[in-house]
């Protein structure tokens, strides 16, 4: 309300104030990426020589194609191409994966009368406690056990070894009206019905902004990524990020840095605009999900 | 939790079996055998291990390397946390109450969210680059040498930059949420009680804000401690050991390139613990919020 006499005076120095606040914020988080632009439009003797570049060059496209499509790496094998596809399976995969796993599992202790259902509620909780990080060697020597080295199995399945999906999916479920079900019940629908012809579609805005948030997780993963797939052919754009950095430091004596920035922006670009484009769901769920 | 509407005796089993399998397999699998190898010592030639009771702890607790890991860890959490939430604080507050490109600022200021970790310890990287980076020119210009990678305070203190700038986004998201579901009847009262904008938001503001503040914490410390791996793995550039690295580098550079499983395993447990703890004080915490609202 307050805002409403704000509109009506003239502009105070306050106001004036608070918008060079908030313009330092985002030029603070802005000029990194910025930056990065810029550079990729130069060639690689101009950076080695002058530093990274304020202004825009004529050397974006050559950058960028050299980026996506030049075969690189040990095995001379790899492209940009080849890590984007990579890095949509693991995003979409664990993104999928984490849905249904967690939207199956949460229907069933909140719909069904289940003698262990508050057992089952806590062998799933308890995996909130411990982030894959903290066991991460026994995690390694498991999957590799299983043969699941350099497959895509090993890459996404364990990742989604964790509660957050069927926190959520349970918290939305107890707050969907009780008459529902009540209703659908003297209406005949048995459980598969209900859960496909009223659930879904009543879930559809949270589904969404669990997919853009499990997509970006799944997309920035790092560690895991870096331990489970040596196999190049494997690499997403993230776990490359180290390949590249590694080719800037020790590599030939111009380092290839235009190509790198462009890979690093190709490996930003994709989840920064999901989040930016589906923003207002993308909030939603991360500031109920946390709840 | 009173809605128990079906009674199928077998479909809630097949609902829920996929998920507890995968978490049996690639959770409690591995958990336990981290508990179970830190009472181990693995012969370094590879010919089975030895029980060794708590030696692996005590051989912790001793150390003055892990001593010096844990020291830097503290510093380091506490430094992101209380940097990165007092910016995105700020900022927050600020985009709550202008008019005028409210909607711009918020996107500005949250999408580095999307950002992955070791892509914002690359840029980082590059921008404290001993020879192309213009932050070590801007240093340079002021007369100090910037060395990231061979000084332990430089890199130190360019980690920190880095991973204060990925964390603000996500505590802008949750404050500013926070701050718009104050109602607007008590804005309103808080006006007319007090002309003063700073006294309004310390005694009425902060206060209302406190849940979700404490909230961050927790979410501020687990990140610190776990998810700021990518940034330091970018930034030591492959040579941890002169470089300041933190708990959880150290369970992976002990685990995987020095083999010692036991000892890998022992500070896993310790982590385990401290990650406990936390969750136990949020679920704590938790409560005391739902009786707030």
């Amino acid at each position: 309300m307050t805002k409403i006499t704000h509109n009506k005076k003239p502009i105070r120095v306050s106001d004036l104030a608070d918008h060079a606040i908030l313009i330092a914020g985002a030029l603070l988080m802005l000029f990194p990426v910025y930056l990065a632009f810029t550079t990729t439009s130069h060639d690689n003797i101009t950076l080695a020589r002058e530093g990274l570049q304020f202004g825009f060059g004529d050397q974006m496209g050559a950058n960028f194609y050299a980026a996506m499509f030049e075969k690189g790496g040990f095995s001379e094998q790899i492209d940009g191409t080849s890590m984007l596809l990579n890095s949509l399976i693991l995003g979409i995969g664990f993104a999928f994966g984490k849905i249904v796993l967690s939207m199956a599992a949460a229907y069933a202790i909140v719909y069904f009368r289940l003698r262990f259902a508050t057992f089952a509620f806590w062998v799933i909780f308890t995996t909130i406690l411990l982030p894959l990080e903290v066991r991460i060697l026994p995690s390694y020597e498991v999957v590799t056990g299983l043969g699941m080295a350099n497959t895509y199995t090993g890459l996404i399945v364990p990742l989604l070894a964790s509660a957050t999906g069927t926190f959520f999916f349970r918290q939305f479920f107890l707050s969907v009206p009780e008459e529902l079900v009540e209703a659908a019940r003297i209406d005949g629908a048995g459980p598969g019905k209900f859960f496909i012809d009223i659930l879904v579609p009543l879930s559809r805005t949270m589904i969404a902004a669990i997919f853009i948030i499990m997509f970006v997780y799944g997309w920035n993963q790092y560690l895991w990524p870096t331990l489970i797939t040596t196999d190049e052919s494997l690499f997403t754009l993230v776990r490359g990020i180290k390949q590249i950095t590694q080719s800037i430091y020790e590599g030939n004596d111009i380092p290839e840095y235009g190509q790198a920035w462009a890979l690093a922006i190709i490996a930003m670009l994709p989840p920064v605009l999901i989040v930016i484009f589906f923003q207002s769901w993308f909030v939603k769920g991360l500031v109920e999900s946390e709840k | 939790m009173k809605r128990a509407a079906f009674s199928q005796p077998l479909m809630p089993v097949a609902l829920l079996l996929p998920q507890l399998i995968i978490i049996a397999v690639f959770f409690y699998w591995p958990a336990g055998e981290a508990i179970y190898s830190s009472f181990f010592l693995q012969d370094p030639f590879g010919f089975g291990s030895n029980y060794v009771g708590a030696d692996n702890y005590t051989r912790l607790a001793k150390s003055s390397e892990y001593a010096k890991v844990a020291g830097f860890t503290l510093f380091f959490t506490v430094l992101v946390t209380f940097l990165s939430l007092g910016i995105a604080l700020l900022l927050a507050v600020k985009a709550d109450k202008v008019i005028r490109g409210a909607k711009t600022y918020r996107t500005l200021l949250m999408w580095v969210y999307a950002v992955a970790p070791p892509v914002a310890g690359f840029l980082g990287a590059l921008l404290f680059d001993q020879n192309i980076g213009p932050i070590t020119d801007l240093f340079a210009y002021f007369g100090y040498n910037l060395q990231i990678g061979l000084n332990y305070n430089d890199t130190a203190f360019a980690m920190i930059v880095v991973s204060v700038w990925k964390q603000i986004p996500v505590n802008f998201i949750f404050l500013l949420s926070g701050l718009q579901s104050i109602p607007v009847a008590v804005r309103e009262a808080a006006l007319i009680d007090n002309k003063s904008g700073t006294r309004r938001f310390w005694d009425i503001t902060f206060p209302l804000l406190a849940p979700t503040a404490f909230f961050l914490l927790i979410i501020n410390i687990t990140y610190a401690l776990f998810d700021t791996f990518g940034v330091i793995d970018i930034m030591v550039k492959g040579n941890p050991a002169s470089n300041p690295i933190t708990l959880v580098y150290k369970v992976y550079t002990d685990g995987f390139r020095g083999s010692d499983l036991g000892g890998s395993s022992a500070q896993s447990v310790v982590l385990m613990v401290l990650v406990l703890a936390l969750t136990v004080m949020q679920f704590r915490m938790l409560e005391r919020r739902i009786h707030y609202t």
